[in-house]
């Protein structure tokens, strides 16, 4: 007896909604800021948040066509934290003394969104990735290094995460996280059964064999490697959390994530030891308000603090004040503009799109996409957790980009390519089956077929 | 792959609640006092886009805000210059504010939730939001001869009306001209605050209530009297061993007079002889017989190593524990460890004044809005009632000896009852002794209590007393507020 199923709904027009919704929020706080500094709507209101809007719908219409069943509400969330990022970058532009970051932002989350339609164009199937685990990785690991190469690499503000080609400056290891993210999820899946195994128990706690220790050994002696090449905590937080992270959704094995806690602990620990900078940064964040010592968390903390539940309103707080307010310190800018309950939507914002990552893991019907689509979900959960807990005193202040909101290229380009990727495997995971009768043509092409058995 | 997947999902959601609950507490239980930190800019700069309330002495402002053209609106202008500095404070958009300033800043600013009502009325009828006034007790008469007498000698001179706990002046030397400090030219604020701040002299102390705490000095006899006469064990008349130099038990240092021979005919004096003159052997071997215990009491009752706002808040005085027999002595004479600021001081002899009833101290009358409505005002309350009346009186007629007989009658009045205890607190070699004077008039209907203290023997210098020094300061400040 056959019956028959209805076929899931593409979603599509709930997309539009949402989007229609996301462009007027950015285009009504646009006009919000110029009215609050300047008493007159932005004089270039229509072009650059048409502009703005004309992009957005664009990529709507790109996933109709190349992806339909595509989660729909990725795309409003992303488009409504690139919008608000725009304005408030826009905003700090407006205070006295600030910088023009504004336009390059625009220039930028137009490149972004044009490589994010261009993948969608060019890998049809996140399978394909498969192909080129280890081109991935190599490279990945590569550009992780390149800011230590002379000539190119540059240390800014402390650290050293950045490359210069031609006056044109790039934060590598945003591209590099995708790419090991890729290589990770490649390389699990292929030895996950190898790394399950159990080797003795020690405590009660079925420890992995000895010789399948190696990986994470590499991942953490890497880490180590950008924290302490590099000066940079937060990249090799986000890259150690999520190799460990990974490690364990492949192998279903606790003892992974104590493994990895304890080598992490040890190596901050042993970090802490060592060198100052890491010294300054704990006490800092244990009393942000020492005499002497840097105040970047304090007028972050005092910013967040004038703008209370409420907010001063876009465009009447001071956020110019504080350090960095339009690239690490954007989060207290938007907590002193638009208050807690502002924020607090703002944090919701990327649980949802974290939550959506996660759930086009758990629906993904092959193995890497959902190793994929979780490495992908989490490592912007990490990065979220750093950034937002280092100016919030959760965790002591370490440099990351806020995704999608920073003022900064290589984050942006990064960020809509994980979006990208991520649309591509919930496309493909909430696609029915069924539609590959009457395709033969893709017979072949892919790694594992589905075949219809009647 | 599905299990472990959801558990991250999991653990997502912990950070992610992590995140909400420190936004949470920075934005909303923090909130007030991250922006009450001083030097918050932003505080500031809210602060200057409104009328600033003014700080009013009797008629006149001892601070207003008048309107400029700059980025800031408001310019904070103080007509008196540093005659008021101690109380008033600065205002400053580089260095915060201090005193009445950052004390009643939610008023003055009009960010006080008492003044919601009237912001939101504000807000309705469009008009122009403004801070709210401040009027202070002092009474412009008494600073004047305060500054006046003090002159250019480091010190510090502080009055209270006995029966209310109002302060009618508070002045501290040297000071320095706040506007200095509030001008919106910032490189010279920075440059007149480096130059005060360095200044060893410490002209941006307000020496009435913080900073270095001082020896009472012979001032402290009073607290002595005070236990002695409240155990029930001594009267005014009552005997008391005044040879002129006392043996300290289990060491062979002596406690000398501060005159040359003993204090009474065959080494014996009576309490109030030995008050009037200040022998410190009669009150040394008082002060060992009552026991650390009820000193301490006693000092404890008068408010030592109590907290207290007057707004600004007043460092505790500190009556020392643990002592041996030797140190015992020294602290009955106000010397050893034992540390008051002026403030305490006075408030020893305004206790006295008003028939052992002490009031708390207070420096703001009343809070009004623009409309000249009443917001808040201060009614006298009792901080402690540590001596009776009988006591009160007895303490009262040993002061009075002291200035129409003994040490201090640099201080009487033609015509008026005087009451009062000097004080000479010895530092050591190297440096004169800090000399004091506190007591009140007119003595049989008390109203004003003073304590006056001069540093490092002032003009005088080594030959510095509190009678010589710091009697005629006091009297000159009582007779202001008497009206003489």
């Amino acid at each position: 007896m056959k019956t028959k199923i209805a076929a899931p709904k593409t979603r599509r027009n709930t997309e539009l909604v949402l989007l229609v919704v996301a462009v007027a929020i950015v285009l009504v706080a646009y006009a919000n800021v110029g009215l609050a500094v300047n008493e007159s709507l932005p004089v270039d209101f229509f072009t650059l948040g048409g502009g703005f809007a004309v992009v957005a719908f664009a990529f709507h219409l790109v996933l109709r066509w190349k992806a339909s069943y595509a989660d729909p509400v990725l795309l409003p969330i992303v488009t409504l934290l690139n919008g608000l990022g725009l304005v408030m970058i826009h905003r700090i532009d407006l205070a006295p003394g600030s910088p023009d970051a504004a336009p390059k932002q625009l220039m930028w989350t137009a490149v972004a969104a044009i490589a994010a339609v261009a993948l969608l164009f060019f890998v049809p199937d996140h399978r394909r990735l498969r192909r080129y685990t280890f081109i991935f990785g190599l490279t990945g690991f590569v550009l992780l290094l390149t800011p230590l190469l002379p000539g190119i690499g540059r240390n800014i503000n402390g650290s050293r995460v950045w490359i210069a080609v031609g006056g044109f400056s790039f934060q590598p290891s945003e591209i590099a996280k995708i790419l090991i993210t890729i290589f990770f999820a490649s390389y699990l899946v292929q030895t996950r059964d190898a790394l399950s195994l159990v080797g003795r128990r020690v405590l009660g706690l079925p420890l992995p064999r000895a010789r399948d220790m190696g990986p994470i050994l590499i991942a953490w002696i890497a880490s180590l490697g950008v924290l302490v090449f590099e000066s940079d905590l937060g990249t090799s937080l986000l890259f150690f959390g999520l190799f460990v992270g990974m490690l364990y959704v492949a192998t279903e094995r606790r003892s992974w994530i104590i493994i990895g806690l304890g080598l992490f602990l040890v190596g901050a620990y042993v970090a802490y030891l060592l060198f100052a900078h890491f010294q300054e940064r704990v006490s800092l964040w244990l009393d942000p308000f020492q005499p002497g010592m840097s105040d970047q968390i304090a007028k972050g903390l005092m910013g967040m603090a004038a703008g209370g539940m409420f907010g001063t309103g876009l465009g009447q707080g001071h956020p110019e004040l504080t350090y960095f307010a339009n690239s690490d310190f954007i989060i207290p800018s938007f907590g002193e503009e638009i208050g807690l309950v502002g924020l607090c939507a703002i944090l919701v914002l990327y649980g949802l799109l974290v939550e959506r990552g996660l759930r086009a893991g758990v629906a993904s019907r092959d193995g890497f996409g959902k190793l994929l689509a979780t490495g992908l979900a989490f490592s912007m959960a990490l990065q979220v957790f750093v950034v937002v807990g280092g100016v919030t005193r959760v965790i002591p202040l370490t440099g990351l980009t806020t995704p999608f909101l920073s003022a900064g290229g290589s984050s942006l380009l990064a960020n809509w390519v994980i979006v990208a990727l991520l649309l591509r495997i919930s496309d493909h995971a909430r696609r029915p089956t069924t539609e590959n009768e009457g395709r033969p043509e893709n017979l072949g092409t892919d790694d594992t077929q589905i075949v219809n058995v009647k | 792959m599905n299990a472990p997947i959801r558990r991250l999902g999991l653990v997502v959601a912990a950070m992610f609640c992590a995140l909400l609950v420190a936004t949470t507490v920075i934005q909303f239980v923090q909130a007030r006092s991250l922006d009450d930190r001083p030097g918050n800019r932003r505080t500031l700069l809210a602060s200057y886009s409104k009328e600033r309330g003014s700080i009013l002495v009797g008629g006149s402002a001892a601070a207003v805000s008048t309107k400029t053209d700059d980025q800031y609106k408001w310019l904070r202008t103080y007509p008196h210059k540093s005659l008021y500095a101690d109380v008033t404070g600065y205002f400053s958009f580089t260095y915060g504010s201090t005193g009445i300033e950052r004390s009643e800043g939610d008023f003055l600013n009009g960010s006080s939730d008492k003044l919601f009502y009237r912001r939101l009325t504000d807000i309705v009828t469009g008009q122009s939001a403004q801070g709210a006034s401040v009027q202070l007790t002092i009474n412009a008469k008494a600073q004047e001869a305060a500054r006046k007498a003090l002159g250019n000698q480091k010190g510090a001179v502080v009055a209270l009306d006995p029966k209310t706990g109002a302060i009618l002046a508070m002045v501290t030397s040297p000071s320095y001209d706040p506007n200095k400090l509030s001008s919106h030219n910032l490189d010279q604020v920075q440059q007149s605050f480096t130059q005060l701040s360095k200044d060893p002299d410490q002209p941006l102390l307000n020496r009435t209530i913080n900073g270095n705490l001082y020896p009472p000095g012979s001032t402290f006899k009073l607290v002595t009297a005070a236990a002695a006469l409240e155990s029930g064990s001594y009267q005014t008349g009552s005997t008391l061993p005044g040879p002129a130099k006392l043996r300290l038990p289990g060491t062979d240092s002596y406690l000398p007079n501060d005159f040359p021979g003993n204090c009474g005919a065959n080494d014996k004096v009576s309490l109030k002889r030995a008050l009037t003159i200040s022998c410190n052997t009669a009150f040394a071997s008082l002060g060992m017989k009552l026991g650390q215990d009820e000193l301490r009491s006693m000092a404890t009752k008068f408010g030592f190593g109590k907290s207290l706002s007057v707004p600004m808040p007043v460092t505790p005085s500190v009556f020392p524990n643990d002592l041996n027999k030797p140190q015992l002595a020294q602290s009955a004479i106000g010397q050893y460890d034992v540390r008051a600021t002026p403030l305490q001081i006075a408030m020893v002899s305004a206790a006295i004044a008003n028939g052992g009833k002490e009031m708390t101290p207070y420096l703001v009358q009343s809070v009004r809005d623009k409309n000249l409505d009443v917001i808040q005002s201060t009614d006298a309350k009792e901080f402690a009632n540590p001596i009776s009346d009988g006591t009160a009186k007895d303490l009262t007629n040993m002061m009075e000896s002291v200035v129409s007989e003994g040490t201090g009658t640099n201080a009487a009045i033609p015509g008026i009852k005087v009451a009062g205890k000097t004080g000479t607190a010895e530092h050591g070699a190297g440096r004169n002794a800090d000399v004091w004077f506190t007591g009140f008039a007119p003595a049989d209907n008390p109203k004003v209590a003073v304590a006056v203290l001069v540093e490092n023997g002032g003009t005088a210098g080594q030959e510095a007393s509190g009678g010589l020094v710091a009697a005629p300061i006091a009297k000159q400040v009582m007779e202001a507020v008497i009206g003489k």
